[in-house]
């Protein structure tokens, strides 16, 4: 009960804090941001946008992990595990994308602009909503559980095609961004390059990491439960 | 174990020209992508930029509309049983990825020389480059939609199902071939590919060590 | 002569989670015709699948071995012949064509009198040139059994042997399982009295059913 009183104060401070604290050029007392040029207020998204991200990424890498496990333990529960971390990783996966690309509109004038980033939430948009095409097709519960599992193994292994390419092919909008040119990092001609945080900007921005990290792992731990109870439940009206 | 994966691969292909399952197919849906294209460019002159992503585009709806024969032909029929008892799994996927490598090879020959006769703006100025991110590219896709023709084939709803789960396994390379061929139509040199190159090479040892790792799981039930 | 042995060790199998049988054990050596008995959907095809490796079992395993030596997975398909009506042979080619191919595939001599005697026992051979597809259900069953010995397995995996057949193929049928008995291991899945009484040892799929 403690840690969930906790995690409310947290992401109400953080909430609070993100949305409601000023951004003045030379920050004085504590709950003052500094602007950034080419951001100004724009900034305070990274508050609730880079923790959506992050959590897309951490939920398909969790969902990989359990299917691998699946793949060797053969237990169903681990499917479960892996199905409740991919279900909340396609939520956070969309809420990522939609913040990201009404930041985009107001920053870069477009919605979309196929930034490396962009493109690469694009792709595991695509590849959840493929892994949910696949298991709503199939009947059985092992072959479902073993064939999403290969197929999440599979789409894992594109990874760090992203990673490497996305920065060559296309031009990176993010701030913060680096692209690479001939093997050389360069700074890219993005309207905000010099991306730097102050202490407590910091300070909430890791703090809202951690509380939403949080959040999701109990979320989690909900999502699965339940699915196993569900199943239980069907189990038993079938006997009777 | 060589031997009888040639074997299934000759199986497959004589069963092919008899049944042709795939094969006609194949071939009209070529022409028609191909003409869908010309029609709606009209008397347009399009970019190299262009012509080289249309090239990809018909090459990935073409293995789309004919790669996943290789599983789906013997789960359709029922013979997979069969092939269960006569061989084991690493047979069967090299024996299929042989089959799919030779039709994707095939498919994308006629697909280039089409391409090349047909669009004005489709010049290649580097052959020797093309020629080996083709052949790069088009062990990749061979690799990649011979594990998903093997996952689908054992779910329902085959044929919509396919490209779904292809496209975003196959978009790093789609993408990085695009470019390449975009970097060969103007003449580049293999300096300037060898990062594009590396990145083909890495995909295609990566998707066939992993589909034939994990092949075991997809087949035995 | 042959000194291949199976071996069950408590074997279980779940589909999702609902139980099929549980905690068989079971062993038979070098030669002879076992049985397995249970009523429709009482998992007697699952057993065999599984005892032919063609699926695995939720927990436990089955063993193959040859004398001492455990027969590995990937070499198992060599060593097993398997008759079942959801077997489907290749209805493109011909019976004698589907025969070249397996043997091929399989990487074994392709042994022509063993195959030639199978055929004129079992009534094929003058149709051995024609497309399975034109065959009858009777004549589709026999040629599995010639898919299932040509390459003489020592683990014949019989499933419902005689469905399809008329009395002239089941006497041809009995006869040929008795020939091969002499060598190998033969497992018959069956609810046909007459099947069952060739069998010298029985499994009762009831009696792994209790999930207490």
């Amino acid at each position: 009960m403690f840690w969930k009183i906790s995690l409310f104060i947290i992401l109400a401070f953080v909430s609070i804090a993100g949305i409601a604290f000023p951004i003045v050029p030379v920050p004085h007392t504590w709950y003052e941001f500094p602007l950034i040029p080419g951001l100004k207020e724009n900034a305070k998204i990274i508050f609730f946008h880079v923790p959506t991200a992050w959590l897309s990424s951490i939920a398909f890498l969790m969902s990989t992990l359990y299917s691998i496990k699946y793949l060797r333990k053969k237990n169903l529960d681990d499917d479960a595990k892996s199905y409740a971390a991919a279900q909340l990783g396609i939520i956070f996966c969309i809420l990522a994308t939609i913040t990201g690309a009404v930041w985009a509109k107001f920053a870069w004038g477009s919605y979309w602009s196929w930034d490396p980033r962009q493109t690469s939430i694009f792709a595991l948009l695509l590849i959840y909503g493929a892994w949910f095409a696949l298991r709503s097709s199939i009947e059985s519960e092992e072959k479902r559980a073993t064939l999403s599992a290969v197929y999440s193994i599979i789409a894992f292994l594109t990874v760090p095609f992203f990673v490497f390419i996305m920065p060559r092919i296309m031009i990176g909008l993010h701030p913060g961004a680096e692209s690479i040119e001939g093997g050389k990092v360069v700074q890219t001609a993005s309207p905000v390059v010099n991306f730097k945080m102050n202490g407590n900007m910091l300070a909430i921005f890791f703090l809202s990491l951690i509380g939403f990290t949080i959040l999701y792992f109990w979320m989690w731990t909900i999502g699965y439960k339940s699915i196993l109870i569900k199943e239980k439940i069907n189990k038993q009206s079938i006997q009777e | 174990m060589n031997t009888k994966a040639y074997a299934l691969y000759k199986k497959d292909l004589y069963s092919e020209l008899r049944t042709r399952y795939a094969i006609n197919a194949l071939v009209m849906f070529i022409i028609v992508a191909i003409s869908v294209i010309l029609f709606s460019i009209g008397n347009e002159k399009i970019s190299q930029n262009l012509t080289s992503g249309l090239f990809w585009v018909v090459i990935f709806f073409s293995a789309m509309s004919g790669l996943a024969r290789a599983f789906v032909s013997e789960e359709e029929r029922g013979t997979s049983l069969t092939l269960h008892l006569i061989a084991a799994p690493s047979t069967i996927f090299s024996g299929k990825l042989l089959f799919n490598l030779i039709l994707v090879f095939c498919m994308n020959i006629i697909i280039a020389i089409l391409y090349a006769a047909l669009f004005d703006s489709f010049v290649i100025n580097n052959f020797a480059l093309f020629v080996v991110s083709f052949i790069l590219g088009n062990i990749g896709i061979a690799a990649s939609s011979t594990i998903i023709a093997a996952i689908i084939s054992k779910a329902g709803a085959k044929g919509t199902l396919y490209p779904v789960l292809s496209f975003p396994i196959l978009l790093p390379l789609i993408l990085t071939v695009v470019q390449l061929t975009l970097l060969s139509n103007q003449g580049a040199n293999f300096g300037d590919a060898k990062f594009e190159l590396a990145i083909v090479f890495c995909y295609d040892v990566i998707m066939l060590t992993g589909s034939y790792l994990l092949f075991d799981f997809v087949w035995k039930d | 002569m042959s000194n291949f042995s199976i071996k069950a060790v408590d074997l279980s199998k779940y589909f999702g989670r609902r139980l099929i049988f549980k905690n068989l054990n079971f062993e038979f050596e070098n030669c002879g015709i076992m049985g397995i008995s249970g009523a429709n959907g009482s998992g007697k095809s699952t057993l065999v699948k599984i005892i032919a490796g063609i699926i695995s079992p939720s927990s436990g395993k089955i063993i193959h071995s040859n004398g001492e030596s455990e027969i590995i997975y990937e070499k198992l398909h060599n060593y097993i012949g398997f008759v079942s009506p959801y077997l489907v042979l290749y209805e493109e080619f011909s019976a004698w064509e589907n025969l070249e191919y397996f043997a091929e595939i399989r990487d074994v001599k392709f042994n022509r009198e063993k195959i030639e005697y199978l055929l004129n026992k079992l009534l094929l051979f003058d149709r051995k040139g024609d497309m399975v597809k034109t065959y009858s259900s009777g004549m589709k069953q026999r040629l599995k059994f010639i898919f299932a010995l040509m390459h003489s397995p020592m683990f014949v995996i019989l499933d419902e042997p005689t469905s399809n057949l008329d009395s002239a193929g089941k006497d041809a049928v009995f006869q040929i399982i008795e020939e091969e008995s002499k060598s190998s291991i033969v497992i018959i899945a069956s609810n046909e009295e007459s099947d069952l009484k060739l069998c010298s040892k029985e499994i009762k799929l009831e009696d792994f059913k209790n999930s207490k």
